[in-house]
């Protein structure tokens, strides 16, 4: 349909070519590139709007935690004992007396910081790995992905209980250990993207006019890898941060003093019977927090239309 | 076939070589033995115990002696539960959590399945959406959450379920395989229907439809095929994941089965047990990873024939 | 004769979210027994969606019909009901479709998938049905009625899984074939045999055949009436005689004229200069097979010569290695012997770093228009990215190169901002065009430029490349896979098979006394 449309306006294109002699190019209307038309899809998309509309305000939230809380972190009111949300604690509090609202803002300070971090990591070590197998190809993609496939078949989750067990719980540790595993399918995407861009003719064009190599990866490969790599950015946080909320409610994961949206729900379970409340509201935060960061990745996927990148 | 088999099998032995290899070594690597904490211990005790785990060779004979042993599935005995061994307590723990897995993998396919299907069908209408908004709920709450909260409904405040055990009171099977199922149905329908609406697009479809076939054979015969390989290449990963999610299933309705040693163990730093139950998974999962490459594999005609030779 | 399908004032509209665009506009024709109906457009022109619509097999939505009628058999199709349909449907009428490879089932057998409609339609057992495929089989040409009825699709080429669609499409006894665009994923060779055999059918079977193209060339031999359409309209109808001998309508003869003929004016013998621009001797030029892992020759012992100011037209099927010897003539493809002599110096054996120079000299124009362009730089961008490599322009003088490049390639200056989706294919192959002569190459080699686009837009694109080659003193090979396009452009021309050039000489030469069987093949085959 859209050639039909285009055909139209292929008479255009060839016969007013010689119209309007003017030098300086800033006078012509300026075109829609591929990510301005993403974001114009994106904005049409409600749900990946409030998604990123609630990230926003959780991450606001969290950053500034110590200045907004309404009460400290430790800061006990051993008279209230478990009590329900009420004008002064709106979320309730502990069995410690201690104000929930605070304690999952400092939480999510930590459920935050671990999605980021070890995300970052997994971006990191997944592009520059994958980038350079699909660039490079030959024998190096093919030791490189083969390592990959090996490392995949390995039970990760078995292997992070079981470092978390010997090493201790750290969080630097968790990090590490969490990034490890998501690292490879970010490489096996972007190995993926670099290998299909390879190979499509813009590139070799880029070859024949005598691009170098540093260039052809900077001007042609790069903007055109990039919105996968947005889109799987996006959704790895989620499965970033329930891992950590995962090895958190086993006991593996964050340590008290520190807390974690896992924790803070391992600690509602235990006493979900009197006190719902307390599971209910960390639950709560963490599930919204990963509909908003899944909602949104999938909002990316279809305004950057990931799946049907073929030109 | 035959060969593809024999050389998809060969490639696992070394993962899981590998497997062994870095368990077996992190372990030993781990700070403070296994018999630190018992103060009462004499130092003479202390030595023979320590004689009696060959704690007192040198590292690599202990490496190769384990091996060994291994070689005729002989994983030594237990740390903690003196005068059992390791193969004992996983025959008695194993079988539940490979009952509750395989309630959790039908319940997550059958599920998981058909309202991928449904959806597909009729993408973009309440068909699609109500669905797909479920499994997205499915992705976004945690099993240790989903659990607690189908307890506290079910369990507690309608009582109509049984809240813990395993094959003690009727119906106290339905929670825990529910929980666990929930998550990898929400993931089996997204696959699903992104499945089914790839191959639904395809030419071979038009031409199904222009032989005037019924949708029904359109469907379960033209379509099917194609459309369910993405979840027939999820099941070893699904498979990893029930099993590692079963740690967390078994602690939340205190079921004795494999995963509730595992974290145990992980406690009690019972190395010798984690060392086992770590083999043992990970052989199994890598076997998984092996089954559902090969059937999904054989699901591809071109492959079929193209690595059979001359089926 | 009475009329087997009366299809009056269909009109379809598609309604998407940028507003309603009318596929199909007031549309009537008839189609006779024994009679081939050609509906003639080119792409978006609707000449599919009309056939889609009255079979119920266009997406709805967005698709709706809107209005008409469309009698078979003492009833209006468009009234009819989808269980209704699903019983005309590969029993009265039955259809083949444009690409071979993607229409049959991949995850079931041929025999399967060849019986279902008897089945269905006919409520045979499936032995009876077995039986009747494998004599269908034979009929429809291929040797092993008894092995393919057992094969999987994808052991099979092209023109075999056409011959296999076509079986399944008669299978049924159907009164209707509709044929669209069947030959167009083919070879020549592959396409007047599939050609021949549906026109073999349709008299052999009495039955009526609506034949859908792009290509009025091939539905000549075919055709008893014909029906062109345009932008969801018809524009002519009239038996084939009238509209390919007297054409009313401009759409038509702007179609006919479309149709490539005729040779170069200023054909010249240049073979005999003595400095040839480029020489290449005995080149070879092998790739793993992915499977096997064995090493074949794409590129067998090639040596030709290219005179200055020449255009070398370079023939051949798919899977030729023609492609292949003019990537590796550019070093995109890594030869592994022979020698590559550009200007008088060996580049064979350069480094990417070394052939850096001279690939301002040397550029190629792609067959995707669509692929060819990085979707992410304005067409500013990719024209300025030689010009700014290789040091021919900078700040004000950039600007007015790029400009005038537009000029060149006959695009309109305030397009210049824009980026490549943006465009028509047509109009990308321009752009392309201008990126690689903007260095001011002296090779350029043409790799099917024209093959991905409409008959009247490959008109134009091909006057473009006569003009620029004039005007710039360019040197081409032109790879193509179409005889008569090369004779139109070409002053010599090689034929290219399985790796070897196995002819070579003038292009007129070669036109009128082929001396190969395969080039002779080739040019009978030509529609």
């Amino acid at each position: 349909m859209s050639e039909m449309l285009n055909s139209t306006s292929e008479a255009q294109g060839s016969t007013s070519s010689q119209s309007g002699r003017v030098d300086s190019i800033n006078e012509y209307e300026k075109g829609t590139s591929l990510w301005s038309d993403a974001w114009l899809r994106l904005k049409k998309n409600p749900l990946a709007l409030t998604g990123l509309g609630f990230l926003v305000f959780i991450a606001l939230a969290c950053l500034c935690t110590p200045w907004i809380a309404p009460y400290g972190y430790e800061e006990q009111n051993l008279l209230l004992g478990a009590s329900p949300p009420s004008p002064q604690h709106w979320l309730g509090t502990d069995t410690f007396g201690r104000d929930l609202l605070t304690r999952i803002l400092y939480g999510g300070r930590v459920s935050l910081m671990v999605g980021l971090i070890a995300t970052s990591v997994a971006l990191l070590i997944g592009v520059t790995w994958g980038a350079i197998a699909g660039f490079v190809g030959g024998k190096v993609d093919a030791v490189m992905m083969r390592l990959v496939d090996i490392i995949y078949a390995l039970p990760f989750m078995i292997f992070i209980v079981l470092l978390m067990v010997v090493f201790g719980r750290n969080l630097w540790l968790l990090f590490f250990a969490i990034g490890a595993v998501e690292w490879l399918t970010m490489a096996r995407i972007v190995r993926g993207q670099v290998q299909s861009l390879k190979e499509q003719e813009f590139v070799e064009a880029a070859i024949s006019i005598g691009l170098s190599k540093w260039a052809i990866i900077r001007r042609h490969l790069i903007p055109n890898a990039l919105g996968p790599v947005i889109v799987y950015t996006t959704l790895t946080i989620p499965s970033v941060m329930l891992l950590e909320a995962f090895l958190s409610f086993l006991g593996l994961g964050i340590q008290p003093p520190q807390s974690s949206w896992g924790l803070l729900i391992s600690y509602g379970v235990e006493s979900m019977e009197e006190y719902p409340w307390l599971l209910i509201y960390p639950g709560l935060t963490l599930t919204l927090t990963l509909f908003a960061l899944n909602f949104l990745g999938d909002g990316l996927r279809d305004a950057l239309d990931v799946r049907a990148s073929k030109d | 076939m035959l060969n593809f088999i024999l050389s998809r099998s060969m490639q696992s032995i070394p993962v899981i070589f590998v497997v062994i290899t870095i368990t077996f070594f992190l372990v030993r690597f781990a700070p403070g033995g296994p018999f630190d904490d018992e103060k009462s211990v004499e130092p003479e005790v202390k030595a023979a115990l320590e004689a009696q785990y060959r704690l007192d060779q040198p590292l690599f004979s202990q490496y190769a002696a384990y091996l060994g042993d291994l070689a005729q599935g002989d994983l030594g005995p237990s740390f903690k539960y003196p005068g059992r061994s390791v193969n004992e307590l996983i025959a008695t723990g194993f079988p539940v959590t490979a009952e509750l897995g395989l309630y959790a993998i039908l319940i997550a396919l059958c599920i998981g399945g058909i309202s991928g299907v449904v959806a597909a069908l009729k993408p973009n209408t309440a068909q699609d959406y109500v669905p797909m908004s479920l499994a997205m709920l499915g992705i976004c709450m945690p099993t240790f959450l989903l659990g607690p909260l189908l307890i506290l409904v079910f369990g507690i405040w309608l009582e109509w379920l049984p809240v813990s055990g395993w094959g003690d009171l009727p119906g106290d099977k339905i929670l825990p395989s529910f929980t666990l199922g929930a998550a990898y149905a929400a993931y089996v329908a997204r696959l699903s229907r992104g499945g089914m609406l790839e191959v639904m697009s395809q030419d071979y479809i038009r031409t199904a439809r222009a032989k005037g076939l019924p949708e029904r054979v359109v469907v379960l015969k033209h379509g099917l095929r194609g459309g369910m390989i993405p979840v027939v290449a999820y099941l070893g990963p699904a498979f990893a994941g029930i099993l590692s999610g079963s740690f967390v299933i078994e602690t939340i309705f205190q079921i004795h089965g494999l995963g509730r040693f595992y974290v145990q163990a992980a406690f009690n730093r019972d190395y010798t047990m984690i060392l086992g139950c770590t083999v043992f998974l990970a052989t199994l999962i890598v076997v998984f990873n092996l089954l559902s490459d090969l059937l999904a594999a054989w699901m591809n005609p071109r492959l079929r024939s193209q690595l059979g030779g001359n089926q | 004769m009475t009329a087997l399908l009366e299809v009056k004032n269909l009109t379809t509209y598609f309604h998407t979210r940028n507003g309603v665009v009318k596929a199909v506009d007031d549309v009537s024709f008839t189609v006779k027994s024994g009679e081939t109906l050609a509906i003639v457009g080119e792409s978006g022109s609707g000449k599919s969606v009309s056939c889609y619509s009255m079979l119920g097999l266009i997406p709805s939505p967005p698709g709706r019909i809107e209005a008409g009628e469309a009698w078979f058999d003492g009833r209006d199709l468009l009234k009819a009901s989808q269980a209704e349909l699903r019983q005309i449907r590969g029993s009265k009428i039955a259809m083949i479709f444009q690409d071979p490879m993607t229409s049959l089932n991949p995850y079931l057998t041929v025999g399967e998938q060849l019986i279902e409609p008897l089945i269905f339609h006919h409520k045979l057992s499936r032995a009876e049905a077995a039986e009747k495929a494998r004599s269908l089989l034979q009929e429809v040409g291929i040797r092993d009625p008894e092995k393919t009825y057992h094969a999987w699709p994808h052991e099979f080429s092209g023109g075999m899984r056409q011959r296999v669609m076509i079986a399944m499409a008669l299978i049924a006894e159907p009164k209707l074939l509709i044929a669209d665009e069947p030959t167009t994923a083919l070879d020549v060779t592959i396409q007047k045999q599939i050609l021949e055999l549906v026109k073999e059918i349709q008299q052999h079977r009495d039955i009526g055949v609506i034949f859908i193209s792009h290509d009025l060339a091939v539905v000549k031999d075919l055709a008893d009436q014909v029906v062109v359409m345009k932008t969801g309209r018809v524009v002519e109808r009239g038996d084939a005689p009238s509209i390919f001998n007297c054409p009313d309508h401009d759409y038509t003869k702007k179609l006919l004229a479309a149709i490539p003929a005729g040779s170069k004016a200023s054909a010249h013998d240049t073979a005999q200069m003595s400095h040839p621009l480029l020489s290449v001797n005995n080149l070879v030029t092998t790739f793993a097979d992915r499977h096997s892992g064995d090493r074949f020759k794409a590129v067998d012992d090639i040596s030709f010569e290219l005179q200055r100011g020449e255009i070398l037209g370079l023939v051949g099927e798919s899977g030729s290695g023609k492609s292949t010897l003019g990537r590796s003539v550019l070093k995109l493809a890594q030869s592994d012997s022979g020698s590559i002599v550009f200007d008088g110096e060996e580049i064979q054996d350069l480094t990417a770093k070394a052939m850096r120079p001279y690939r301002r000299r040397m550029q190629m124009i792609f067959q995707d228009p669509y692929a060819s362009l990085n979707p992410r730089m304005t067409i500013y961008d990719t024209l300025a990215e030689p010009l700014v490599l290789h040091d021919l322009a900078k700040g004000p003088q950039l600007n007015k190169a790029v400009l005038e490049l537009m000029d060149d390639v006959g695009l309109a200056r305030a397009y210049v901002r824009k980026y490549p989706h943006e465009f028509s294919g047509g109009q990308r192959q321009r752009i392309a065009i201008g990126r690689a002569i903007a260095t001011k190459p002296e090779l350029v080699i043409a790799d099917e430029p024209v093959s991905a686009l409409d008959v009247t837009i490959q008109k134009q694109i091909l006057e473009l490349i006569l003009h620029l080659v004039d005007k710039h003193h360019l040197s081409m090979l032109f790879i193509s896979h179409d005889l008569a396009v090369v004779r139109v452009l070409c002053d010599r021309v090689m034929v290219m098979k399985q790796g070897r050039v196995v002819e070579s000489g003038l292009m007129e030469s070669v036109w009128s006394s082929p001396q190969h069987d395969y080039t002779e093949a080739l040019l009978k085959a030509a529609p």
